[in-house]
């Protein structure tokens, strides 16, 4: 579903990837760990087109970067740790203003079953601006998730979100995985992910140190996992 | 079998994934409109701004009649210059800074499509505070042949021109810490020849100049117009991604 090769990204004189190679089979949970600065949140921003590579290449749905973009950012969604949602308008305007711009025809009965699943249908008509940061970002996902794409990218989600929001979030997330969807989620969470994805894959220095299925995690932690890919 | 399974495919594609592009640039300008309409915040900056500067020209220069005919092109470019630069850094800076932006260009759209958007809105905005900065500079300026027509249609096609360059060079500064700065520095060079051509024009009309006098900054305006259009169409997307 999601197949980088040698992937590289500078920004100047600064490498932050160095020949990436990253794959993602269809309906898997990866949740991509790793200290700050080592190019967690460059990679999605690629992945979403959002940024150009330097090298290498990049797949996702059998669509290749750059010369199909635009197909690629249809399968995608982007949940980020900001809202990308506009604080004057209503969470339906948003949503509304969103499925026009994915070309969603007779969008009101998606719009509704969307804020149903984010828990949000009851405040459909208030303006974003008065929603708390947890339910801005419930918003967020729902508006991700507006088009049903096939692969979701979500960039430190938790950011900012109180134990209770963090807890509704964990449950909203897990619905967007239980549709089949392919989601890649980068964390700092290492309890959150651990609940979470089915393979966890560690990014230092700009290439995947270290990868490890949920199963294969049974004899020990991710903490202690994730320790020791940094280690080496 | 295989053929039936890709038609279905492909129509699936089709009917999910093609916004068209007017209908996406659409509903760039309607969102901006609702959204300001509900906040009010660009256009009352840009107003109180403009205001302000007609003001400070008033009590600043010595407006006998002569005076006033040969300025008020001057004040009134200068005025819808300075303030519509203030709208294109509000403008932007509210799809940057809850990451909007990002949100504008994850949409599975031709990005050109989001500068139209963007660039009408921008245009709307300023033609709304010109169209209320004109009547209020004839009341204080006591010059009413700012209502010919032809006058109207300079400060249009002058308007389409600045706002072209100004929401692409917007685009750029506004991923930057200084974009409050950097986008005059950046948008004033490079729009001089407009902003010369509809004073040109402009002041042209005013003074009861000939046509063939008034043809030669209009037609400049006119290409100028065109270029800066083409060229924003073309590297739009390039300017935008990191």
């Amino acid at each position: 579903m999601i197949e980088t090769k040698k992937l590289v990204k500078r920004f100047g004189l600064k490498t932050i990837l160095r020949g990436l190679d990253f794959s993602v089979e269809p309906g898997e949970f990866v949740a991509l760990l790793g200290p700050n600065g080592a190019g967690k949140t460059t990679f999605l921003r690629i992945l979403a087109s959002l940024s150009r590579p330097s090298m290498g290449s990049v797949k996702v749905a059998g669509y290749s970067r750059p010369n199909e973009s635009a197909q690629v950012r249809a399968k995608l969604g982007v949940v980020s740790h900001l809202p990308l949602l506009y604080p004057d308008l209503t969470a339906e305007e948003n949503l509304q203003f969103y499925a026009r711009m994915y070309g969603i025809m007779n969008f009101g009965p998606r719009i509704s079953k969307v804020l149903e699943m984010v828990g949000l249908e009851a405040r459909r008509k208030d303006l974003v601006r008065t929603f708390s940061r947890g339910m801005q970002q419930r918003l967020a996902i729902g508006r991700a998730a507006l088009h049903d794409p096939e692969v979701m990218l979500f960039d430190e989600p938790y950011t900012g979100l109180d134990q209770d929001a963090s807890e509704m979030l964990d449950d909203v997330l897990r619905t967007v995985a239980a549709k089949g969807r392919t989601v890649v989620m980068t964390s700092h969470d290492l309890v959150r992910a651990e609940n979470l994805a089915t393979r966890f894959d560690i990014l230092s220095r700009g290439i995947i140190a270290a990868s490890v299925q949920q199963k294969e995690l049974q004899k020990t932690n991710l903490l202690t996992f994730y320790k020791q890919a940094l280690a080496d | 079998m295989a053929e039936i399974i890709e038609t279905v495919k492909s129509e699936k594609q089709s009917m999910e994934y093609r916004p068209s592009f007017f209908k996406a640039a659409l509903a760039i300008v309607q969102k901006d409109l609702a959204a300001e309409f509900r906040s009010r915040e660009l256009l009352s900056a840009m107003l109180v701004f403009s205001i302000l500067v007609i003001l400070i020209f008033n009590f600043a220069l010595e407006l006998d009649i002569k005076v006033r005919q040969s300025v008020t092109a001057g004040v009134l470019w200068t005025t819808f210059a300075f303030a519509g630069t203030l709208g294109l850094n509000r403008s932007m800076a509210v799809e940057k800074d809850r990451g909007c932006l990002d949100g504008l260009l994850l949409a599975p759209v031709d990005r050109s499509a989001i500068f139209f958007g963007k660039a009408i809105s921008n245009l709307a905005f300023m033609l709304i505070v010109e169209a209320i900065v004109l009547p209020l500079y004839a009341l204080l300026y006591n010059e009413t042949r700012i209502f010919q027509p032809a006058f109207l249609g300079v400060i249009l096609l002058g308007s389409i021109g600045y706002i072209a360059v100004g929401t692409l060079l917007s685009a750029m500064t506004v991923q930057t810490r200084t974009r409050d700065v950097l986008l005059p520095i950046l948008l004033f060079p490079v729009a001089i020849p407009i902003l010369l051509a509809s004073v040109k024009a402009s002041g042209g009309l005013l003074n009861n100049a000939t046509f063939a006098e008034i043809l030669s900054p209009l037609n400049l305006l006119i290409v100028y117009d065109v270029i800066f259009i083409a060229v924003a169409f073309m590297v739009f997307d390039f300017v935008v991604e990191e």
